[in-house]
């Protein structure tokens, strides 16, 4: 699960991490009173997920209340495209406005599991401002790390060579990023983060260290203890198709072909849609419905494949374990009966009670379904269909 | 011979009057696996459906039961504190099955597993199975074949459920059985990975070569190939799943997913290839793919 921005600064200052002043506004009025409020230079932001909204003219720069007025106009009454969003675009339904500070340097530090060690790792760099990845290539000495005890967590000793190596020199700056560390490693384990950034930590001309812009993410398991994320949850930066199969327990991720695929378990899901473009064919989605898929789950996942008006075939690749065939076979009738199949379904079923459904499915006579001998005789006859 | 499991293993399952734990605990004693009792808090000295005698805590199931495995089937928000109480409880091996445990609780558990010297396989996996033997989770036991005289067996491991199955099954319908089965799981933070049970295949008698079945996300499948390369003889046979994923989606899978350009397929493929081991680029050549290796008695020369 992903946060914006003016969620991530409100989280990180609860934990004693110094931000700049900042107003959230839902229209025009409220973005000019804002400013009334915090005057002088003002940065106004789009809140949207996707990345790219300086070059689109979604963050922007104002020194008096007609510029903040304009550019709230402007951020309230276009779709955001950048390179991140899809020719569409998205919509700003909030701006931050914040007061904008002078940078003197620019910080990167952040906290994020490291699957191979097992633990999290905390990252500092003197190379703020710019994406980690590119410094990670570059130059991956300027990335310090420090790896967190899964027992001990932060410990002094890592807080001061963390800080060190951000080459602060005054006393207070230095007090001032350990406080900031140490404010960012417990929001990073109270709400279950799987990464919390600060890029860029700045320091001002004038000594003050502040945390400009923050990314989080939290383990979509553990958000279930956590009132506050859920609270904080945006289902309008979330594909209404995926949430659609959320509610009934199917895991859907939309993508560009048109060959609809549904299986069960998340590997076969994948090795489906490797095999389809193995075969030349391209994958609408992936979509697992699971092990102890129902048979009105099964039609809510066919009725999601074929909204889709890209599909124009459909393989259904079913391994059954726990899950059996001749239930996936009776939800395949059903939902044949309740939806009708206006494009090809290749089936290919193996595993527990397939002779039955077999014959169930024969019974049934069903218009446009093809059942396939194995899995290379599907991937064959759902890519032939489709070309 | 087998790794892990075999037919003297005991063992108990947490959480056997759920749902899912008095299913499947019926479901392995069918199979022939030595269940022997189960822990509920608050229902000692009763019995289970399966009568099974059921007890408060791990402690009083091993002491009882002489059972030194467990077979987790905990509720996620409580899963990671069952594995941790069967580890000090002594187990000597764990099988994590619940999905949807949070990252930091594992993160917590495997530490606590590791300093009492627990393995731990899981979580958000299918088990584990030694064919004819034992079988400990919910995989359906009848598509493995029990390795017979004279015949040849393959070691499994995998990331995927259904997709170990589908492996399984392409093995024995050419008449390949299997030594053991490891199903490791679909989350970031697990237990038994694959080096320590490449290693042990690699030691076992009767493990004649090894599938591996690795999907997008992470580093594991690399530091698998780097290995490999040193360390493995026996012929190597590997599925990466996720070739056609696209970046930052997590695929079903919580470990599932290609950030900051780590975790391809690319990636773990040619790292495979390069320590020599046959990546099938089809999920339905794995069975073809393992059989014509061990027809031709190639080993990985190191």
């Amino acid at each position: 699960m992903k946060i914006h921005e003016y969620q991530a600064r409100e989280l990180l200052a609860d934990a004693g991490v110094p931000v700049p002043a900042s107003s959230v506004v839902e229209n025009v009025d409220q973005a000019v009173q804002a400013y009334d409020k915090i005057g002088g230079m003002v940065v106004v932001k789009a809140q949207v997920f996707a990345g790219g909204r300086g070059k689109a003219g979604f963050v922007k720069l104002c020194n008096t209340a007609d510029e903040v007025k304009t550019a709230a106009e402007f951020m309230f009454n276009n779709r955001m495209i950048s390179n991140q969003t899809g020719p569409e675009g998205v919509e700003a339904k909030k701006l931050l406005v914040a007061k904008a500070v002078d940078i003197e340097s620019e910080y990167y530090m952040a906290v994020v599991l490291d699957r191979t060690k097992r633990c999290p790792v905390v990252m500092v760099s003197r190379e703020g401002g710019v994406e980690i990845e590119v410094v990670a290539d570059e130059n991956p000495d300027a990335i310090v790390k420090q790896w967190l005890d899964p027992h001990l967590g932060l410990m002094g000793f890592q807080v001061t060579k963390l800080v060190a190596a951000l080459g602060l020199t005054e006393k207070d700056q230095i007090k001032a990023a350990g406080k900031v560390l140490r404010g960012l490693v417990k929001v990073f384990y109270q709400y279950d983060c799987a990464l919390a950034e600060i890029n860029p930590l700045i320091r001002t001309p004038e000594g003050e260290i502040l945390a400009i812009d923050a990314k989080m993410n939290f383990d979509d398991n553990a958000v279930f203890r956590h009132k506050r994320l859920q609270e904080m949850f945006d289902p309008s930066e979330e594909n209404p198709k995926e949430l659609r199969a959320q509610e009934h327990n199917l895991t859907y991720i939309d993508l560009d072909g048109n060959i609809g695929c549904l299986v069960n378990g998340a590997g076969l899901a994948m090795g489906t849609m490797d095999l389809i473009k193995l075969h030349g064919g391209e994958p609408a989605n992936f979509l697992d419905v699971g092990g102890s898929v129902t048979k009105e789950g099964a039609i809510e996942a066919f009725r999601i494949i074929l909204d889709d008006p890209e599909v124009t075939g459909v393989l259904v690749n079913i391994f059954g374990g726990i899950a059996k065939c001749d239930t996936i076979a009776e939800a395949l009738i059903a939902a044949a009966n309740e939806i009708g199949f206006k494009v090809p379904v290749v089936v290919r079923l193996e595993g527990t009670n397939v002779e039955r459904a077999r014959e169930l499915l024969k019974e049934a006579n069903i218009d446009q379904l093809i059942p396939a001998d194995d899995l290379t005789d599907a991937a064959k006859k759902v890519c032939a269909k489709v070309a | 011979m087998s790794i892990l499991v075999n037919s003297e293993t005991r063992i108990i399952c947490q959480g056997i009057t759920g749902k899912a734990g008095a299913f499947h605990t019926a479901q392995c004693l069918e199979y022939g696996t030595q269940m022997v009792g189960g822990v509920t808090p608050g229902k000692a000295g009763t019995r289970s459906e399966h009568d099974l005698p059921i007890f408060n805590n791990c402690h009083d199931a091993f002491a009882a039961t002489g059972a030194d495995v467990s077979m987790v089937f905990v509720p996620p928000p409580f899963a990671a504190d069952a594995a941790m109480e069967a580890a000090d409880a002594g187990a000597a091996l764990v099988v994590l099955i619940t999905e949807g445990i949070p990252t930091l609780d594992m993160v917590k558990a495997r530490k606590f597993l590791d300093d009492k010297g627990t393995k731990l396989i899981g979580p958000n996996c299918p088990g584990v199975i030694t064919p004819g033997e034992c079988k400990i989770g919910i995989m359906p036991g009848y598509i493995h074949k029990p390795r017979e005289e004279g015949q040849k067996a393959v070691g499994i491991i995998s990331r995927s459920g259904t997709l170990t199955y589908e492996a399984v099954w392409q093995c024995t319908s050419r008449g390949i059985s299997q030594s053991t089965c490891v199903g490791i799981g679909g989350d970031p933070v697990k237990g038994l990975n694959y080096i320590e049970l490449l290693e042990m295949f690699e030691a076992d008698d009767e493990t004649d070569g090894i599938v591996m079945i690795g999907e997008i996300g992470g580093t594991d499948e690399e530091h698998a190939a780097h290995y490999i390369e040193r360390h493995v003889s026996k012929p190597v046979v590997a599925f990466i799943a996720g070739q056609t994923a696209p970046p930052g989606k997590r695929m079903g899978h919580a470990g599932a997913i290609i950030s900051g350009g780590e975790g391809t397929a690319a990636s773990k493929i040619e790292a495979l290839q390069s320590a020599g081991v046959v990546v099938s680029t089809s999920p339905a050549d794995i069975g073809e793919e393992m059989f014509k290796l061990l027809e031709s008695g190639v080993t990985i020369a190191n």
